[in-house]
């Protein structure tokens, strides 16, 4: 198990630093950033003092390097549109986009897991069908289309819904949450539902091709001939086996999850990290880019750490299996 | 076309050719049968859109902008009927959404075809030699699909600006590395089998064995996923467009016809908004559910 930790924690690293190496050449080299930072009236004197002061006359891989030293610093530069830190806009935003991502997460489980198992159990009846032709329209949708389609429906017509911003939040250790405030539900529901749909059908697929195959499995036979209730082998034998490969790949997703905030935080004009981006880039707002990608980097990398390290507990096989090597 | 296969095919057996049997078995399904019959459709009146449209709403001297905001129904003052209306520059709300389609098409298939091409080459490659060809590829095609579509095809045309083409290869660079997955898969099983043995021993080019022997047999699953990734071309395409990240606004597109009504939604003109959003979400449901019976089909592990 430590040997696997090592070797994991080890790839993990080299993913952050093979990222930083392309987002370094990529955001680095494609523009000049001299030409963004300085007056178009500057001389070639200032120009030089500029590109001296930058660093920008120093041989690539020193000024890799000294890229690399700021990121384990955490400094990334000023944002050239807000005059603050850039790491520190990212992570003062972070909140609003994890908080998003892991309601519609939990969206997901509970309405994805219960419709998958239905589905899987009753295939051929009317209620299986409709489920599995929903979950293909719920693949279909496109995201951002379903989010104004919300607002139309329940801001616009209703008036159930606010169409958009965060609302009042509650505090937690300084860190501000719609979860912790009722007053801030109504804000969260509507995005929270637009960036689960995807999931939900996702999750739906899973459950029922993990349900179909696990009911045809011996240990199944086996439960049913020594008189166990259906709602024990369904709750405890079929529901363990499903669930490690919705796991894996909802922990995966929850990756995703955050990169697609950037189009729900779009529509909803809710202040997450998805939200930055957007205007950063509209902006040419380098520095806060550049953050924007480490963090998400950085967070991807330990995200899939996680989910290796739970599926090596969940099913003790993939463990075995990878000390082996 | 079925004379030609009814030749080609061994007298003996029976007559039906693999493709025929396959159609009818397609044909099992009506929703199946449905949503072909919409793709077609769909990609006829793209493809005719400048024939078929009321007008060309790209074309200024077409449109005026005294017809702006109409609603669905309602006519000019030329007394020309505007079927869903017309959005804020007075355009025909049909005729645009025609034209964003075929954008949609062209994009979608451009894009799957070029990713297709690459990803295979890269994947059968990779399962072919094997050693460190394998693992170097590998290794990057798991990198990049530990990371989202969406947030590459993001950065890169942050990157490279706006433009048709640059959309296409952004859509490319995020969508080879599941072909080259998906080929490599199939393509590790199919070469442990006598006919590849058979091939190397004859001396044949690896070129050859390549492209003639082993890619034909590792065809079925990349059908399904090509499918469905024309589908999800064409999503991302009209998603990085409504971000204002991929087609410039002087080029029909679904995503930017709804980024444009998403302006007035709130005023209650929900028809610019909603109803190239209902061409898309067709398209895209049709072509995904196309996909879907292909997979049922062409997964042996489904067949009871």
């Amino acid at each position: 198990m430590v040997a696997f930790l090592i070797r994991r924690i080890g790839q993990s690293i080299f993913v952050i630093l093979a990222m930083a190496a392309l987002v370094f050449l990529g955001v680095f080299l494609i523009g000049n950033p001299i030409d963004v930072l300085l007056a178009p009236d500057a001389d070639q004197i200032e120009r030089a003092q500029a590109i001296e002061r930058l660093g920008l006359d120093k041989p690539l891989w020193q000024q890799f390097l000294i890229f690399l030293l700021d990121l384990a610093r955490g400094d990334l530069g000023t944002s050239f549109v807000h005059g603050t830190s850039a790491v520190g806009l990212i992570l003062e935003r972070l909140p609003a986009t994890m908080e998003l991502a892991f309601v519609a997460l939990t969206l997901a489980i509970v309405v994805g897991i219960p419709l998958g198992v239905i589905a899987g159990l009753r295939r051929e009846s009317w209620l299986g069908r409709t489920i599995m032709t929903g979950s293909i329209v719920g693949f279909s949708l496109p995201n951002f289309w379903f989010g104004i389609m919300l607002i139309l429906c329940f801001a616009v017509t209703l008036q159930w819904l606010p169409a958009g911003g965060r609302g009042p939040t509650g505090s937690l250790f300084g860190v501000e949450l719609s979860l912790l405030n009722p007053a801030g539900w109504p804000n969260l529901l509507m995005p929270a539902l637009t960036l689960a749909i995807y999931k939900v059908s996702l999750v739906i697929r899973l459950a029922y091709s993990g349900t179909r195959e696990a009911m045809l499995q011996d240990y199944v036979r086996f439960a049913r001939a020594t008189g166990l209730s259906p709602q024990r082998i369904l709750g405890v034998h079929v529901l363990k086996n499903i669930l490690i490969p919705i796991v894996t790949v909802l922990g995966l997703e929850l990756g995703s999850m955050i990169a697609f905030a950037v189009v729900t935080e779009s529509v909803f004009a809710w202040p997450g990290i998805g939200k930055l981006l957007i205007d950063s880039i509209a902006r040419l707002d380098r520095p806060v880019i550049v953050a924007y990608l480490m963090i998400v980097v950085a967070l991807f990398a330990l995200i899939n750490l996680v989910v290796d390290i739970l599926y090596s507990v969940l099913d003790p096989r993939v463990r075995l299996s990878d000390t082996g090597n | 076309m079925s004379d030609l296969s009814v030749k080609a095919a061994p007298p003996t057996v029976d007559i039906e050719t693999p493709f025929a049997r396959f159609a009818a078995d397609y044909c099992g399904s009506w929703i199946a049968m449905a949503a072909l019959a919409i793709v077609v459709v769909l990609i006829a009146v793209s493809l005719l859109a400048p024939l078929i449209v009321p007008q060309n709403p790209y074309d200024l001297s077409q449109i005026s902008i005294f017809d702006n905001m109409l609603a669905p129904g309602e006519r000019s003052m030329e007394g020309r009927l505007y079927l869903l209306g017309t959005d804020d520059q007075g355009r025909d709300m049909l005729s645009a959404m025609f034209y964003g389609l075929k954008l949609s098409f062209f994009v979608g298939i451009v894009s799957t075809a070029l990713a297709l091409a690459i990803g295979v080459t890269f994947g059968i490659m990779a399962a072919y030699f094997g050693g460190r060809i394998d693992s170097t590829i590998m290794r990057v095609v798991d990198l990049q699909l530990s990371f989202p579509a969406i947030l590459i095809a993001l950065i890169l045309l942050a990157l490279l600006g706006k433009g048709i083409d640059k959309v296409v290869i952004a859509l490319v660079a995020v969508q080879w590395a599941y072909y080259a997955r998906t080929i490599r898969g199939g393509a590790l099983v199919e070469r442990q089998r006598e006919y590849i043995d058979a091939a190397q021993n004859l001396a044949l080019p690896a070129h050859r064995i390549i492209f003639r022997h082993l890619l034909p047999n590792c065809l079925p699953p990349l059908v399904v996923v090509a499918t469905i990734q024309v589908a999800h071309a064409i999503s991302l395409e009209a998603t990085l467009s409504f971000l204002g990240v991929g087609v410039p606004i002087t080029e029909p597109s679904l995503g930017l016809l709804i980024a444009n009504g998403y302006k007035y939604i709130l005023s209650g003109k929900y028809w610019i908004s909603v109803y190239p959003g209902l061409l898309l979400l067709l398209t895209i449901l049709a072509i995904n559910l196309v996909g879907d019976r292909l997979r049922d089909l062409l997964n042996p592990r489904l067949k009871a």
